[in-house]
């Protein structure tokens, strides 16, 4: 438990690794929208953790060498302090580098302890921070000149070059962030390697030994960093100073993997030391100074005007001020510990002798844990985890395409009802109208048809008073009625005229029945179609009789003789057959 | 966003090519027809109004598949804007065509004999000048090194465009008393603006690559 209190600030430290350097690896190709920050998230921690695990080891072993910090206190605070100043340096936007931290720290806590410090190893560390970074320019330089006669030659599609960038990106990025790990968890872990437990997890495939359980942990302290902080930096670093383009962006990480992994490989080195070269040294190198580096050597080939030497000075600043405050903090913060909470901050000469002797007397061997069972339960309890994740994944998507296309459906069929409705409207007003027109005509005959029985009645009534008139002797009297009745005649003139009116108005309105009558039967008179047009209009007989001013009788026998014209049989109505012409 | 888009790249590269071949063709349907009116054929003179129409409406469809496929698909986030405008200024020089012809067919416009030969030679330049940049629009998706080379020649056209219809205009206004009434000139002065259009679209086309290939080349 102690041990994990104690292992936090090394997670912390991890974690602000993670935040801050996965945005030189995939900084330029998520910015760019190339590829999105969850993938290049997932890409970088799972490589990360690989490399921290399986190739961690060289680094921290160098770390080891300057300084062995063998207390659990002491690793705490080296740790701690080192994580600070990466803090305070990135809040000012430094390039700051977690490996210049961790080194300034180990030498503040030698000096504290008063262990010596191996000046070799410790210009051999130095050193890596130059030619690191001299190592990234010259990779970049030769790197970017051989893509661009690449892509001059190859005069590859605009199109498809990008979907090969995006591809190159990702394995790039992988290799990366492999090699970060690699390179860069003994920054995290380095300092705790003495206190490491002494196990051994057996997973069947592979083992997984005290220090590379350590690893594990700080590799995904690192992943923890990546997923909860660098979008932001990678957004800002990717429109900032990695603006690049896609390939240079290639370039750029690439160029910067292989210095990490150079750094970290212990096959390269026994490599380098079979054909006779002195082999690089196990070293932790920042990542932004390497990728400041490789900038260099990109703007070197495009011409000098594009190197910023700003960054330079930036670059030499760190080197000196990083470890400085670091070793400073540490020691202030190891004599804090030390006496204020009475934690022990290292191992005395003689304890550390006697440990030896004890390890050597009898070697103490590792727990062996065997990890094959849950292992393979753990493996098997993921795989159905995913599985039935994936299951219901394409279930709900299903499901939403579904909804969708119901949606769609819904949609058109509403659509198509609102349309129907707007067309029964339409017809129902003009129904509406034609009943209203219908109504008024019929109120027009009607009204005409009442006038002409009132005109009947007032003629009756002159006739009437005209044959008094004839017994009458009274001359003068006879004139005066005479006169009297002539003004009001004169005053009814417009009798006939209404009549005319009416049937005029009439045979407007049935002007294709009309035409149609004439057509089918070209005997009939115009009494004849005058008599079919009132038959239509539904009015009997006696109505008739009024209108074409004779008896109802002579109504009855014009009829009887339409009837004839119009071939009808007995029982067949007339009024039906005229009003469906 | 899909990784491995290739499929994507590959429908839109065949949809560019195609965009390019249908701005190509438009031009050579364009200089047919204005030599057709010119000649009074005017059968065919109809005929390649149509043709030149329906080219117009099928490079709007593939412009809008363009841009689809490349938002969609999120290729090229970089250079995605670049080539849309590029698009979009070719799609520009075809309805020119398109717009310029027809005008040729609603208004009808009265062109003496004596300067049928210099409407053709200005139509012919203009139409190079388009068919120079459709070749450069193509080099710079394969191989944008030579896009300069090969937009000096729509430049040239373009100047040489540029002196023909004022020469046409100066003669008209000034050198054709036979044309009496000052609408006819307008008239004249305005088809041979429109066909100058044409090489002015070009050129533009011309200054969006040679900036868009430097871009590239950094």
């Amino acid at each position: 438990m102690l041990f994990l209190i104690f292992l936090s600030s090394g997670l912390f430290l991890g974690w602000s690794l993670g935040a801050n350097d996965a945005a030189n690896i995939f900084g330029s190709a998520v910015g760019s929208r190339m590829i999105s920050f969850k993938r290049a998230a997932w890409i970088a921690s799972i490589f990360v953790v690989i490399g921290a695990v399986f190739q961690g080891q060289g680094g921290s072993e160098t770390l080891n060498e300057l300084g062995t910090v063998d207390a659990l206190a002491g690793a705490f605070t080296v740790s701690l302090s080192a994580a600070f100043i990466v803090l305070m340096m990135t809040r000012r936007s430094l390039p700051v580098s977690t490996s210049q931290a961790i080194v300034g720290a180990i030498v503040g806590w030698s000096m504290f302890t008063g262990n010596p410090t191996d000046y070799k190893v410790l210009g051999k560390i130095v050193s890596t921070w130059v030619s690191g970074p001299i190592l990234g320019m010259i990779f970049a330089a030769l790197l970017f000149i051989l893509l661009r006669k690449f892509l001059q030659r190859a005069r590859i599609h605009i199109i498809k070059l990008d979907s090969y960038i995006r591809t190159a990106l990702i394995v790039v990025g992988a290799f990366g962030a492999y090699s970060l790990g690699a390179n860069n968890i003994a920054n995290v872990m380095g300092v705790f390697v003495s206190s490491a437990p002494n196990i051994n997890l057996n997973f069947g495939l592979f083992q997984l030994d005290g220090v590379q359980i350590l690893f594990l942990s700080g590799g995904l302290a690192i992943s923890v960093g990546i997923f909860t902080y660098s979008k932001r930096v990678m957004e800002k670093v990717g429109n900032g100073i990695l603006a690049l383009t896609p390939e240079a962006a290639i370039v750029v990480v690439l160029s910067q993997s292989l210095v990490l992994f150079l750094f970290s490989s212990k096959s390269f080195a026994s490599f380098l030391v079979s054909i006779g070269i002195p082999p690089l040294p196990m070293v932790p190198v920042s990542s932004t100074q390497l990728v400041i580096g490789a900038l260099l050597g990109i703007g070197m080939v495009k011409g000098m005007r594009e190197v910023k030497f700003t960054a330079l000075g930036g670059v030499a600043l760190g080197w000196v001020i990083t470890p400085v405050m670091a070793g400073t903090l540490t020691f202030f913060s190891l004599f804090f510990i030390q006496n204020v909470f009475g934690l022990k901050v290292s191992t005395s000469e003689i304890e550390r002798t006697t440990d030896v002797i004890t390890q050597l007397q009898s070697p103490q061997v590792a727990r062996q844990i065997n990890m094959i069972l849950p292992g393979l339960l753990l493996f098997s309890i993921t795989v159905i985890i995913s599985l039935i994740y994936m299951f219901f994944r394409q279930q709900k998507l299903r499901l939403k395409t579904e909804n969708e296309l119901l949606m769609k459906q819904n949609e058109i069929f509403n659509s198509q009802r609102a349309l129907k409705d707007l067309e029964i409207n339409s017809i129902q007003a003009h129904n509406t109208v034609l009943a209203t027109q219908l109504e008024l005509k019929r109120q027009e005959y009607n009204s005409i048809l009442l006038n002409i029985k009132e005109q009947k009645e007032f003629l009756e009534n002159i006739t009437n008073e005209i044959h008094e008139l004839i017994g009458s002797k009274n001359i003068q009297k006879r004139d005066e009625k005479l006169k009297e009745l002539s003004l009001i005649l004169k005053q009814r003139m417009s009798f006939t005229r209404e009549i005319n009116d009416f049937y005029e108005k009439i045979e407007e309105t049935h002007k294709g029945f009309t035409e149609k009558l004439q057509e089918k039967h070209p005997d009939l008179t115009d009494n004849d179609v005058r008599l079919a047009i009132l038959v239509r209009l539904g009015l009997s007989s006696k109505e008739i009789a009024t209108l074409m001013n004779i008896s109802p009788k002579s109504v009855e026998i014009a009829r009887y003789r339409l009837r004839k014209k119009l071939g009808l049989k007995e029982r067949e109505s007339m009024g039906d057959l005229l009003k469906n012409i | 966003m899909n990784m491995f888009s290739f499929k994507q790249a590959n429908k839109s590269i065949e949809l560019i090519d195609n965009f390019l071949n249908i701005i190509d063709q438009g031009g050579l349907i364009f200089k047919e027809g204005v030599k057709n009116y010119l000649h009074n054929n005017r059968e065919s003179f109809v005929d390649n109004l149509k043709t030149l129409s329906k080219l117009e409406t099928e490079a709007d469809v593939l412009k809008r598949k363009i841009e689809n496929i490349l938002y969609t698909h999120s290729l090229m986030p970089q250079l995605r804007g670049d080539i849309l405008k590029l698009i979009e200024e070719l799609d520009g020089i075809i309805n020119q065509c398109k717009k310029s012809l027809f005008q040729f067919d609603v208004e009808v416009p009265y062109i003496p004999a004596e300067l049928n030969q210099d409407m053709i030679k200005l139509t012919e330049i203009c139409i190079s000048a388009v068919e120079s940049v459709v070749p450069a629009a193509r080099a710079y998706f394969k191989d944008p090194a030579s896009v300069k080379e090969k937009i000096h020649r729509v430049y040239l056209y373009e100047n040489e465009a540029d002196k023909l219809a004022d020469a046409i205009k100066r003669k008209v206004f000034q050198d054709m008393p036979n044309i009496k009434r000052l609408s006819e000139k307008f008239h004249l002065r305005y088809f041979t603006l429109h066909i100058e259009m044409i090489s002015d679209g070009a050129q533009d086309v011309a200054d969006l690559l040679s900036i868009m290939a430097i871009k590239r080349t950094l």
